[in-house]
């Protein structure tokens, strides 16, 4: 009998050992996802309100050409725990849009200028259209987007995120992206006419050239959108394409994620609460058993 | 539910009601001077803890429901709209999403303790079966609960999951076009997933009555497995017990709420923020992490059907788990080789959760095909011969005695009785 | 199993009760959210003011906008009509408020507190009887104004309640002129 145990263990092992080193044959194409600092990450993370401004700014003036963010009101600007604008620049910046309305008394559907409580007005009215517009690619809307391109961690790293709290998986793979944009190979070939970006992870790399030179990501549909001083800002911070990469992805979170501010000062509170009240039962249970053997 | 309560019931208004519907007697037998085992460790609690959480799931569901909207062009909409204008809206979305998994959480642990203790040895078959209900029930509701949303993962799975019945011979189709009501997982599909979704949760709340009833009626299990002798070896429920577990359910929250406020996306997948588009499928679909371990069993096998009833038949086996254990001894803790073989089987349980993360290539179903068949081996093979091979550690004469011999602890109980 | 009180009873008192306080500070803290749930949202919040133009309605016309889920009449009243409404002493009156929420809260409810301030023959309310929230019926009842066909309350032209069970005149919502023509109601 014991031997049985010991060759079932034997070979729980074996597999155990096999399944923890296959990803390690498999790896190779995946791009390196580079985690940045963020001010909202950790328990007590808040956005920086100056960062989501800029990073609207980089968004109305380059992505927004592309991307839509319909699930947006134009009210959300004004909200607690965002970029912080006022209620008054945001009637400005609505009036900026045009959104369609109606029907007006004589039947039709019109364009007038948007108000706070309407939400963002797409640049593309369906996805064919959009697709049409760029050549077969689908930009993606923003709405939920930081959330959607969050790259897992895989086995063990997803493990220690629960621990570290690392929820910015989203903004890192967008900024990495973002800055990710690089000559094409030679490996290509003459004719690529496309762009390459080392971090894209829907890429692939198919040309039979490129085997063996562990490259990683591959052609994306999105043309390099950001060139330094493309956007003015006028606070001082650096008009780097790296700045403003990191400036749009930390817009992009709060787009994604907007009570993430009143969710964690909740949790503070909520914790302290429920902890308290835990070593309270504690006692209370102890104080109830003392009498009895158990 | 069950007739253990001493309640004479006092003032004029307790006895007009008490003669006329007897509740008060009935939740005082059931819950306040109900005898219990006075051994029972913590590990106990978690049925009181998923008593809370089940009640957690229905709130913050109803409440959902008051602004979610089941359809294909608004759900993923709708759900958003609850994230972001909703008063306390992401909180309660949130606090159901990762219910969820903590409905899991708690559930696993509670099988794995009844399976460690023989609870679920006679007299307690039935409350066992019943648990079991519970869970297939449970996995039929976190199921339809994930299709909701409408993204990417709850179209996909759904797409995958009730593909599953065409492999059955000849109704296979017609099964999944009535399951689907159309041609592909649409509208009608998830109109109906949600009715089910909101349905399916009160039937499980009838099936935990019935299943305390069941363990009421024979009395718990605890820790040595043997039965309560003498009014030393019980306590009545309530203080001891209600006080205990509160204590674990508030203990159990910290843990709910770290999930909610701080990791909330952790146990989701990302791609369930991109609204459902039935012209992309997602490079790698896969299931809640609840469903992993039964998710790698489906694909270990090459054949389709053969990976379905594979499948079913890791749940279907649990219904006779009660006479494939041929021991005497209820507990794990006088069982030294069942002991070990118990925590093998959870190991290969998690094996099975991980390789269900994978990709379905090399190395991963090899694994796979490895830790299904043991799957199957531990219920059919060890269990049934464990019985007759094994020589079981001696019994304790009673709770208190193994109580007073430091019992309930498992290392301390095996030494105890023989150095007596 | 029975109480048995040996040591600190006070001590283990403060216990108890400091446990249980706490416990039903958590569970009203809890209760919160999902009664608030049902408060309306930010988005509805958002729409609760509309803008009109009002230059194109006639005399002896009337137009109905959408405002906060209700319809609000906007009605540029004829001179017999205004005439009419002018006619009635106050102290005839069931309600003699004026229950325009751009006036003092007691202001009485003469034809002037009721129409538009400077433009006498407009008048704004709501269009929603006061008595359970049906929809009056335009120039009829006994009085030429509106008539509620759900319990038979009559309004007069200047939408003051005159016979039925209705409690209180048709409410005029807060508005303003932003420009000449364009009012924002809420």
């Amino acid at each position: 009998m014991k031997t049985m145990i010991e060759s079932v263990r034997g070979a729980l092992l074996a597999v155990a050992a096999m399944a923890v080193a296959a990803p390690a044959m498999a790896a190779g194409e995946a791009p390196h996802i580079e985690r940045q600092q963020w001010s909202f990450s950790g328990p007590f993370g808040q956005y920086d309100k100056a960062q989501l401004q800029r990073g609207f700014k980089v968004y109305k003036e380059v992505c927004a050409s592309c991307h839509g963010m319909q699930l947006l009101s134009f009210r959300n600007l004004a909200e607690a725990g965002g970029p912080g604008f006022t209620e008054d620049q945001v009637k400005v910046i609505a009036a900026e849009y045009m959104v369609m309305k109606g029907p007006n008394d004589d039947g039709e559907m019109e364009e007038v200028a948007a108000i706070p409580s309407d939400r963002w007005p797409s640049p593309f009215p369906n996805q064919q259209a959009a697709r049409a517009a760029n050549g077969g690619a689908y930009p993606p809307d923003f709405s939920t987007l930081a959330k959607a391109r969050a790259v897992a961690s895989g086995f063990p790293g997803f493990v220690f995120d629960m621990f570290t709290q690392y929820q910015e998986h989203g903004p890192d793979y967008i900024y990495n992206l973002l800055t990710g944009y690089k000559d094409a190979p030679a490996c290509f070939g003459e004719d690529f006419s496309g762009y390459y970006n080392e971090k894209f992870i829907g890429g692939s790399i198919s040309n039979e050239e490129c085997q063996g030179q562990n490259l990683t990501g591959g052609p994306i549909g999105m043309a390099p959108p950001l060139s330094d001083e493309q956007v003015e800002y006028t606070d001082g911070t650096p008009m780097t394409v790296d700045q403003y990469s990191r400036d749009v992805s930390a817009f992009m979170m709060w787009v994604a994620e907007p009570k993430l501010e009143e969710r964690k000062s909740m949790g503070f509170r909520v914790m302290i609460f429920l902890i308290i009240f835990a070593s309270l039962l504690y006692f209370t249970k102890k104080s109830i058993w003392r009498d009895v053997e158990h | 539910m069950a007739g253990h309560s001493n309640y004479v019931p006092q003032s004029a208004a307790a006895k007009w009601l008490e003669s006329r519907l007897p509740v008060i007697g009935l939740v005082r037998g059931s819950f306040v001077d109900f005898p219990t085992p006075k051994n029972l460790n913590y590990w106990w609690t978690f049925g009181g803890i998923l008593f809370f959480v089940l009640i957690a799931q229905i709130v913050t569901g109803i409440v959902l429901v008051m602004h979610y909207t089941p359809n294909t062009a608004m759900a993923f909409a709708s759900v958003e709209h609850i994230m972001r204008d909703v008063n306390f809206g992401w909180l309660l979305r949130y606090l159901h999403a990762n219910g969820a998994s903590m409905f899991f959480i708690a559930v696993f642990i509670h099988m794995f303790r009844g399976m460690y203790y023989g609870s679920y040895k006679a007299p307690r078959e039935i409350s066992w079966i019943l648990g079991v209900v519970i869970f297939l029930i449970m996995m039929a509701t976190a199921f339809m609960g994930y299709v909701l949303p409408w993204g990417q993962m709850s179209f996909w799975g759904a797409t995958v999951i009730t593909n599953l019945f065409s492999a059955l011979p000849l109704v296979g189709e017609p099964i999944v076009n009535w399951l689907w009501g159309g041609f592909a997982v649409d509208n009608p599909t998830l109109n109906r997933f949600f009715s089910l979704h909101y349905l399916l949760p009160f039937m499980i709340f009838g099936v935990v009555l019935l299943h305390v009833w069941a363990f009421h009626t024979t009395g718990n299990n605890n820790p040595t497995g043997i039965n309560p002798k003498t009014k030393q070896d019980t306590i009545p429920f309530h203080p001891y017990y209600t006080i205990k577990d509160l204590f674990a359910i508030v203990v159990f929250m910290i843990l709910f709420a770290y999930f909610v406020f701080y990791i909330p996306n952790f146990l989701g997948h990302a791609d369930n923020y991109i609204e459902a588009d039935p012209l992309v499928t997602p490079t790698h679909i896969v299931p809640e992490w609840y469903f992993l371990p039964f998710y790698a069993i489906l694909r270990a096998v090459p054949d389709k059907l053969g990976g379905v009833i594979l499948m079913f038949g890791s749940i279907a086996v649990m219904f006779i788990l009660p006479w494939l254990d041929t021991s005497k001894v209820r507990s794990g803790t006088y069982r030294p080789l069942f002991k070990q073989f118990f925590w093998i089987f959870a190991a290969v349980c998690v094996g099975l959760g991980y390789l269900g993360a994978m990709p379905a290539e090399g190395g991963y179903v090899i694994a796979a095909r490895i830790l299904t068949a043991y799957y199957f081996a531990h219920f059919l093979i060890i269990l049934p011969l464990l019985g007759f091979l094994e020589k079981p550690k001696e019994l304790p004469a009673s709770i208190s005695e193994a109580v007073l011999s430091g019992g309930g602890k498992p290392a301390g109980a095996v030494a105890a009785p023989e150095t007596k | 199993m029975a109480q048995q009180d040996t040591v600190e009873p006070t001590r283990r008192d403060f216990l108890y009760i400091a446990t249980g306080a706490m416990g039903a500070v958590g569970t009203a803290a809890l209760a919160w959210p999902f009664i608030d749930q049902m408060n309306p949202d930010a988005s509805a919040l958002s729409l609760a003011s509309i803008e009109v133009d009002v230059s194109a309605i006639e005399e002896g016309q009337e137009i109905k906008v959408m405002w906060r889920g209700k319809p609000v009449f906007i009605r540029n009243r004829s001179a017999r009509e205004v005439e009419e409404a002018n006619a009635v002493a106050i102290s005839d009156l069931p309600d003699t408020n004026a229950r325009n929420a751009n006036l003092a809260a007691d202001a009485e409810a003469t034809d002037a507190n009721r129409g538009v301030e400077g433009r006498e023959a407009l008048i704004v309310m709501v269009g929603v009887c006061t008595h359970l929230g049906c929809i009056p019926l335009g120039q009829s009842g006994d009085f030429g104004g509106w008539f509620c066909p759900c319990h038979g309350s009559h309004y007069d032209t200047a939408g003051r309640i005159r016979k039925g069970p209705a409690p209180e005149n048709l409410l005029i919502p807060p508005f303003e002129f932003i420009s000449d023509n364009v009012i924002q109601i809420g």
